[in-house]
């Protein structure tokens, strides 16, 4: 039997993957884009897990917003990228340090 | 409740979308140059906006939208401080976009859109159109920081405000989920009623945690405010301008809905979070901002102390702290704006000014703006006769009167401190030697708006009771 702790459990795992993608990641841009979309999703499984448990459809109709945000943050994120690399022909997290202070 | 939303209620949020629409397409088709349609077309649906809002929903305490919207006098107070901000920082931004071939219809649409997110946040009454409201800001954010698409340093700008940005959503995101789980329910009244009744909801607890993180993170409090000194040097100054000022009238919207409605129970707990926030905001951001040369990365330190002060009357968690809290933030943009401003204003052998050393001989030079620039400084330092004093003496007593008498006297410690770089950038205006090519760029009608940009802060200064007033009535 799945309970509810389960799907909470997961979510808060793949929470941590997410933020922990973005501290450790000193390599590529993308992964950064993946670690977040990993983030959005962990919200997902804990809204669809609550809503079922509570049996209230007010949290499935969150998730169809979180996702729909959620492409267009990938958009303007990739939108970005593309703008780095024009300017600066990398995408390596560690090379974008010209600001300091 | 009935099945037909009241649109009537929503009516200003509405005329922004539809205007945007207009605005977007008549940039394609109205031939002219330099946008000038786009721009005009702007500021009217601003301006009426601020009628239609003002019209419909001051004194008014009504909810539609299957409850998801409210309209209420704080949402008035927020809305048009955001608009008043919104349209100065247009009007400073066309000289600056002219000037650097950046003028396009994009930077209006994408502004409006902004402008319509933190519409939606000041209005929300539940948890889905917090989140939607919040999105729409953010993500016109991001791409209008990288609005300068030939510049390396505006694109890695974008980049780490829209990692950080993201990150911080999906932690308040999260917190979200937890309220939810906890509370079974969306909506911020049912919530505030759950969290009264069960004080223990651990569930409650656990989310409220990671919701302060995520509402610290987009006013910049310290140990979240990383993105901001790179996000305001890198962006082109027009959007530094409007992300400086209008924005924190919205964290301030965002905070009020969802922790001071929804979570007002939990006073107790997030006040202690909120303590070491401020502590460390006003520390950080006040120590870090004496060492610095670039002009816009001291405003950018600046702003992080500024959030601090902010935060000091939002943790009071009383009306009185509320509403300082808000007549900080609305006031703080308008005295920021000028600041911004005052780097479009000038270039030094050719450049926009960088340094603060590039502002030498100021005085001499141009008299005027150099007075502006005085009162400026005096009004972020809070010295009497300028509107920063008041909202610094309006924050530090809702401190003290919630009991927090030491707290109060670090903030006043910090601003002194604070006191010095202000003044150092005063001295480099007035005393140091001219030398070298210091010169007004911008035409007639901007030096005007400034001049009276700087007069605002000193009448405000002078007579301050019609704002406060006005913040007051907006929680009574």
């Amino acid at each position: 039997m799945i309970e509810l702790s389960h799907y909470l459990v997961l979510g808060a795992l793949l929470f941590s993957i997410g933020v922990a993608g973005i501290f450790m990641n000193r390599k590529n841009a993308i992964v950064l884009l993946m670690s977040i979309e990993l983030i959005l999703l962990s919200v997902n499984i804990n809204f669809i897990g609550f809503s079922h448990f509570l049996g209230d459809l007010a949290g499935q109709v969150f998730v169809f917003f979180v996702l729909t945000v959620a492409a267009a943050e990938a958009a303007i994120g990739l939108a970005i990228l593309v703008v780095v690399f024009r300017n600066r022909s990398t995408i390596n997290v560690g090379d974008l340090d010209s600001m300091k202070g | 409740m009935s099945f037909m939303p009241d649109f009537a209620l929503a009516a200003p949020e509405i005329w922004v979308a539809a205007m945007i629409c207009i605005v977007l397409v008549a940039d394609l088709f109205v031939p002219g140059k330099n946008s000038a349609t786009s721009y005009y077309l702007t500021l009217l649906t601003l301006a009426v906006a601020a009628w239609l809002t003002i019209d419909a929903q001051w004194g008014a305490e009504a909810m539609t939208f299957s409850d998801m919207y409210i309209a209420d006098s704080l949402g008035v107070v927020l809305k048009v401080a955001i608009y008043g901000l919104a349209a100065l920082a247009f009007v400073y931004s066309r000289d600056s976009l002219i000037r650097n071939k950046l003028m396009m219809g994009e930077f209006f649409v994408l502004g409006l859109f902004a402008v319509l997110g933190m519409m939606v946040l000041s209005s929300a009454n539940s948890l889905l159109t917090i989140y939607v409201g919040l999105e729409m800001f953010s993500l016109a954010m991001y791409a209008l920081v990288a609005f300068n698409r030939n510049s390396g340093t505006s694109a890695e700008a974008a980049l780490k405000y829209f990692v950080l940005g993201a990150l911080s959503s999906g932690i308040l995101l999260y917190g979200m989920s937890m309220v939810y789980g906890g509370t079974g329910s969306l909506d911020l009244g049912e919530i505030a009623a759950v969290a009264a009744a069960d004080g223990d909801n651990i569930l409650l607890l656990f989310g409220l945690a990671f919701l302060i993180v995520g509402v610290a993170f987009k006013f910049g409090a310290v140990p979240f405010h990383m993105w901001i000194p790179d996000v305001y040097q890198g962006a082109p100054t027009p959007v530094t301008l409007y992300l400086g000022t209008a924005p924190k009238v919205a964290s301030v919207a965002l905070f009020m809905r969802l922790i001071g409605d929804g979570l007002g129970a939990f006073a107790d707990q997030w006040q202690t979070m909120l303590i070491v926030l401020v502590i460390l905001s006003l520390a950080v951001g006040n120590i870090a901002a004496l060492v610095q040369t670039n002009f816009k990365r001291l405003l950018a330190y600046s702003t992080v102390s500024h959030v601090g002060f902010i935060l000091l009357g939002l943790m009071a968690g009383t009306e009185e702290g509320y509403a300082a809290g808000l007549f900080y933030a609305v006031t703080y943009g308008i005295t920021a704006a000028g600041a911004f401003a005052m780097v479009m204003l000038l270039q030094r052998d050719g450049h926009e000014i960088g340094d603060i050393s590039d502002l030498r001989g100021l005085f001499q030079r141009h008299g005027w703006s150099a007075l502006v620039l005085l009162l400026l400084m005096f009004s972020m330092t809070g010295i009497p006769g300028t509107v920063g004093f008041y909202a610094k003496l309006l924050v530090i007593q809702a401190a003290v009167n919630v009991g927090h008498i030491w707290l109060a006297a670090l903030a006043i410690v910090f601003s002194v401190i604070g006191g010095f770089y202000y003044l150092k950038v005063l001295k480099v205006a007035f005393f140091d030697k001219p030398e070298g090519e210091l010169e007004m760029v911008a035409p007639g009608g901007y030096r005007a708006v400034l001049a009276g940009n700087g007069l605002a802060v000193l009448l405000l200064g002078l007579f301050p009771q019609a704002l406060i007033a006005v913040c007051m009535a907006a929680l009574a």
